[in-house]
Order: C-alpha cells, then sequence, then structure tokens
C-alpha cells in the first residue's frame, strides 16, 4: 500500500516536469535505439553469411588437395593436385557414417552456344554432388553414374548461364559447346544467389568429373572432394578418419604433414562468421556508450531534482515519511525514466532497423533476447544512476531541508 | 488532566567547531491535554531548537521527553518519523504546502506515510472532513498559489489535523501573514482549541500570544516565564471590532 503511494508520488512528480522528464528519458531512448537497432545491423549480417553457409548442403566435409597450413579457405584451391580419384573412391567404400562422394575438379571456360560466348566456372562432378549441396533441379534431370564411367558429354547448367545463353528458351536436350566439345544440357539448376565470399553459385556449368579430367582439363588428379556425413555428431569422427585414411593412402610418416586438407562445415562456418560477430560486438559497445550518457543525464537530472525540491523532501519528513521511503520516491523516479525511455527505445531501434533494412538494404535481425537485455539494462542503468542521489535525498536532515530556501 | 507533553530537564548542545552551543539548557515543562501555549522568546534564545524537540524533529543531548505518556528521547529516525506522522500535526511560518499539488493532495500526505495507510476513499473522506474544519471544503482541487496566504496557512493546519494528531505544532504561523489574517488563524485555532485539541504555538509576537491560554517566554535557553494568559483575546470579537473600525473610517472619508 504504501509502496503503491510511492509509486504513485513519484509518477505524479514525473508528470509535473513533462519537457524535463522528456529529455532525460530522451538520452536512455537514443541509448537503447542505438544498441537495439547496431545489434540488429550485426546479427543480421551473420545470419545471412550463416544461410550462406547452410547453402553449402548439411554436415559436408570438403577434403582439398594441396597443403595450405594457414589463411583462408579459399587459398589453395586447384593447388598442388595431390587427391584422385582413388581417394574418393576409397572414402566413400571404407568410412563409416559416409552417405555421400563427389569427387570435384575445377576449371574455367568459354562457353559456347546460340552465337553467344559466357565465360563460367565448369565443375566437374560426382551424380552426388547435388545430393551433397541440396540443390533441387529446375528443369530436367542429373547426370548418373554411367554418365560419369562413359566420360559422357554431358552436363547441367546454372541459372545464370540459362538466362545469359539461352534467354527464353527451353534448354534441356540441346547442346552447347565447352573447348569446342558439345555437351548436352541435361538440366537446368535452381537458383542459388551469391555464396559466402559474394559470387555468383548459378553461374557455373556441372559435368561428370570423368568428362572433365578426360575431354576438357587432361588431368589426373583432382582438386577436392565433397563428402557428407549422415549427421553432424559423426561430421568430427569423418573428418579424423577421412585424414587418417588419407595419411595411410598416402603414405606419411608420422610426424610430416598432411598433404590434404579438411575443413568440417562449422569451422567453414565460424570463419566466415567471425568477422560479423567482431562487427556486432563493435557496433553494440559503441552504442553502449551513447546508453551510459544517458545514464548519467538521469544522474544529473536527479541531482538537480533532489537539490530542487529539499524542502519538498523535507515537508514529506516532517509529516512522516521515512528515510526510505524517500529512497524510493527518487529511485522509482529514476528507474522509471530509464524504463519508459528504454521501452520507446526499442521502438526506436526497431523502427530504424527497419528503415535500414528497406532503404539502405542492409539485413537486419533484432532477437527478442537483444530486447529483453535492454529492457533490463536500461532497468539497471536507472538503478545505478539514481541510486546516488536518491540515497543523498533519503540522508536529508528534516530541520535543515525544511529550512532550505 | 493527563500531560500530552513532559519535558525533563532537556538539554540540546550543538558542537560547532570548537565552541559548545547551549540552545537548550535544562528546561522542564509539562503541557496538558486541552492546554493552548505559545512559547516566546526573542531569536536565539532556543524556542526554535525547543520546538524541534518537542516536535520530534531532534533529539535532546540530555534530559527525558515524554510524549502522551511514551519516552520518545532515544527513538531512531524512524521511529521518530511515525510519532511525527501519528502524535503531532505541523504547522509552519512558511506554509509548506507541496507547490503544484491540490489542496486536497496536500491534505491527504501525512495519510501517505500513516503505517495504517488508509484506503484511498476513506484517505479522501478524511482529508475533505478536515478541510471543512477549517472552512476550505470548496477550494480542495485550487493549487496553493491560487489560494491567498491566509488560505494555504488553513490547508498546511488542515494538513496537521488529518491523521488525528495528540498536539498541533504551530511555528510562527502568522509569520507571513498579514495582521488582519493572523487574527483569522488564530480564530482557527482557538475554535480547534475549545473543540479539546492541544496546541503549541512558538511566537514572537506578543499580540498573537494574547489569543492562547498560557505565555512560556525563554532566554538564553532557559525558561524565565510561565504565566496564564490574564486578558485572553477572542478572534471573533477582534475581526468584529476591526470590521467596525473600517468601516469608520470609511465614513469620515
Amino acid at each position: 500500500m504504501r509502496f503503491i503511494a510511492t509509486f504513485k508520488i513519484a509518477l505524479r512528480a514525473l508528470r509535473r516536469n513533462k519537457m524535463r522528464s522528456t529529455l532525460t528519458a530522451l538520452g536512455i531512448i537514443i541509448g537503447v535505439g542505438a544498441v537495439i537497432a547496431m545489434v540488429g545491423i550485426g546479427n543480421g549480417a551473420k545470419s545471412q553469411v550463416e544461410a550462406q553457409i547452410a547453402s553449402l548442403g548439411q554436415n559436408v566435409v570438403l577434403v582439398f588437395s594441396g597443403n595450405f597450413s594457414s589463411g583462408g579457405v579459399r587459398s589453395g584451391w586447384g593447388g598442388a593436385g595431390t587427391l584422385t580419384i582413388e581417394d574418393a573412391d576409397a572414402i566413400q567404400r571404407e568410412i563409416p557414417g559416409v552417405v555421400g562422394v563427389s569427387p570435384e575438379v575445377r576449371g574455367g571456360q568459354r562457353v559456347l552456344a546460340n552465337g553467344q560466348n559466357w565465360r563460367t566456372q565448369v565443375l566437374g562432378e560426382g551424380p552426388d554432388y547435388l545430393n551433397i549441396r541440396d540443390w533441387p533441379l529446375d528443369d530436367g534431370a542429373m547426370f548418373t553414374e554411367q554418365d560419369v564411367r562413359g566420360a559422357a558429354k554431358v552436363c547441367i547448367i546454372g541459372k545464370t548461364i540459362a538466362n545469359q545463353l539461352f534467354p527464353n528458351e527451353d534448354v534441356v536436350g540441346i547442346s552447347l559447346r565447352i573447348r569446342d566439345i558439345p555437351f548436352k544440357i541435361l538440366g537446368v539448376l535452381a537458383p542459388k544467389g551469391l555464396s559466402v565470399m559474394g559470387s555468383d553459385q548459378d553461374d557455373v556449368i556441372i559435368v561428370p568429373y570423368t568428362s572433365m579430367m578426360k575431354r576438357l582439363e587432361r588431368r589426373t588428379n583432382i582438386n577436392s572432394i565433397m563428402v557428407q556425413a549422415v549427421s553432424p555428431t559423426v561430421s568430427d569422427k569423418v573428418q579424423r578418419d577421412i585424414a587418417d585414411l588419407l595419411r595411410q593412402r598416402h603414405r606419411i610418416g608420422p610426424g610430416r604433414d598432411d598433404d590434404f586438407t579438411i575443413r568440417g562445415q562449422q569451422e567453414i562456418a565460424d570463419a566466415a562468421t567471425a568477422t560479423t560477430r567482431t562487427m556486432t560486438v563493435l557496433l553494440g559497445a559503441i552504442a553502449s556508450v551513447s546508453l551510459i550518457v544517458g545514464g548519467i543525464g538521469i544522474m544529473n537530472i536527479m541531482l538537480v531534482s533532489v537539490t530542487e525540491r529539499t524542502r519538498e523532501i523535507g515537508i514529506r519528513m516532517a509529516v512522516g515519511a521515512h528515510g526510505r521511503d524517500i529512497l524510493l520516491q527518487f529511485l522509482i523516479e529514476a528507474i522509471t525514466l530509464s524504463l519508459l525511455g528504454g521501452i520507446i527505445g526499442i521502438t526506436l531501434g526497431l523502427t530504424t532497423a527497419k528503415v535500414l533494412s528497406a532503404v539502405a538494404g542492409w539485413p537486419t535481425l533484432v532477437s527478442a533476447s537483444s530486447i529483453i537485455i535492454a529492457v533490463l539494462f536500461s532497468a539497471a542503468v536507472g538503478i545505478f544512476f539514481g541510486f546516488y542521489p536518491a540515497r543523498k535525498a533519503s540522508r536529508l536532515d528534516p530541520i535543515e531541508a525544511l529550512r532550505y530556501e | 488532566m493527563p500531560a500530552v507533553i513532559k519535558l525533563e530537564d532537556v538539554q540540546k548542545t550543538y558542537h560547532t567547531g570548537e565552541v559548545d552551543v547551549h540552545a537548550v539548557c535544562g528546561v522542564s515543562l509539562e503541557i496538558a491535554k486541552g492546554e493552548f501555549v505559545a512559547i516566546m522568546g526573542a531569536s536565539g534564545s532556543g524556542k526554535s531548537t525547543l520546538m524541534n524537540i518537542i516536535g520530534c524533529l531532534d533529539r535532546p543531548t540530555s534530559g527525558r521527553y515524554f510524549l502522551d505518556g511514551a519516552d520518545v528521547s532515544d527513538l531512531s529516525r524512524e521511529q521518530l518519523a511515525d510519532i511525527r506522522n501519528q502524535k503531532i500535526g505541523f504547522v509552519f511560518q512558511g506554509f509548506n504546502l507541496l507547490s503544484r499539488t491540490s489542496a486536497l493532495d496536500n491534505v491527504e500526505l501525512p495519510m501517505l506515510y500513516s503505517r495504517d495507510h488508509p484506503a484511498s476513499h476513506s484517505a479522501l473522506e478524511k482529508a475533505t472532513h478536515a478541510l471543512e474544519i477549517v472552512g476550505l471544503a470548496d477550494r480542495a482541487d485550487h493549487l496553493p498559489n491560487q489560494l491567498s496566504g491566509g488560505q494555504q496557512q488553513r490547508v498546511a493546519v488542515a494538513r496537521a489535523l488529518v491523521n488525528h494528531p495528540a498536539m498541533l505544532l504551530a511555528d510562527e504561523p502568522t509569520g507571513n501573514l498579514d495582521s488582519r489574517t493572523s487574527i483569522e488563524i488564530m480564530g482557527v485555532f482557538q475554535q480547534l482549541n475549545e473543540q479539546g485539541i492541544t496546541i503549541i504555538m512558538v511566537t514572537h509576537e506578543l499580540d498573537i500570544a494574547k489569543y492562547t491560554k498560557r505565555n512560556v517566554v525563554m532566554r538564553d535557553g532557559r525558561i524565565v516565564a510561565d504565566t496564564p494568559v490574564a486578558k485572553r483575546l477572542n478572534a471573533q470579537d477582534e475581526l468584529r471590532r476591526l470590521d467596525q473600525e473600517h468601516q469608520a473610517v470609511q465614513l469620515t472619508s
């Protein structure tokens, strides 16, 4: 009962100084709004990167030939050719928990069709490739094991190729020429969008890896092997087993470096999201500064308010208010200001995030947890910065306070 | 008659730097229920300090103070606050109303801090009743700055009365008022006193003290005189006389 009455007193005091209350809360509004918007931008970028990582496929393990001890994921692609088709077969045959294996040979080629030409990436892959990458076909069908065995002159093409070379045409069944060799188009891939690194994943032609090796690149080794584990839990074991198997096959003695590199999907995701995570933290930290400044604004105003209302405090104490009643009153004022500012700040932050997404095209993601944290944090700011002025008020001597002019 | 206030050899010493200031040195005083006492004295006589002790705003350095039969000499800050809330109604020289707060809300203030905090409708009823007693029921929703000095002091009296205290403590209640309004306020006090409310008033104005029943004079922290008022003034009569004089002046001019 006494608490409710004190609460009402505090609210009345805030209403009486509307302009001041609004300006004080504004510091918190901007602080919380900035934190919500900035963290939203950071999280949006992170989730976008994660979505791109997921477009790689489920539980994918990549085995690259060549040895690169450091650097980004892509450095060394197409490096020293130490992997062979036999390695891929062995992985498929001997390692438990593997559901799909696709040897990969990469190359860039100029493609001719329809009197047009287009330079693109040509991938030599196994028939499992689309299953591993969870990549559906818009039209037609994937080449088969038989096509691989016969090094067939068949291909499937990405959406970008289809649009560039065959605008408004039904392409399945017709041919395009790669290195003057006609390849029959079996299917068109569904669009997949940009990769983690920003390249167009749809600008691609996929042929059987045997065709790639014998007819286009004339080589005997492969760039990498894409392996799919049956579940995320066995993914680590599969990685270890592949390493053991390949060291054995490549006759690498103990203490010598691998001539291949294995990357799990999680590692790739971690590397790719590290930057955006750093950005999120940085943006959040900068925005937090304004929240702290807002808190100091509250403390400042509450101190002024205590001095200004010394006589009021004296009157209240004279008619029977305890020190803690006064403490509570000023604390509630501070917390109300900061909480109210927090709630309005959330609205402002959400709006800013929306506007940024719409206008600048940045993806934003405001999570429920960041909203809850913002509310709790603004309440904490109120308590922290409101406590000192409130305690000062509660310790006033009623006689002195009554005499205060 | 039981004593509402009983002071036994009360002393108050302030330590300011090197010198000890003996504001009150050895005051014994008894005030019975239903009395109307004026404590008088020049500034520096210790009457304000005595007033603060009687009002439980301050504690005596030594000596005993019994308020309404209970020893309040050694109570804590919080206990003193409760005593002030329950047993003492304050009226100050500067009115000390909360600004930008209606008369009614001002009167309700002591009830907010009562231990048995009344429900809001009964608090409203009590506050309205207190305003009726001082004749300001029709100004309940006025703000202090919309009221005259006399009206503001009446609101303060209503606030002092609302918790049914054992006594009303007035510190220079007429200090900020013109002579006519001062008499009006003394009229309110006399009325309340007739209803049985104990009133203790600090003043340095001799003619205001004449409206009370007993005058206690202080000098240098001691009581030097304690006399019943011989020719007590009646506020009603005085006001009537003032009106007649006023009319006479108007007729002659």
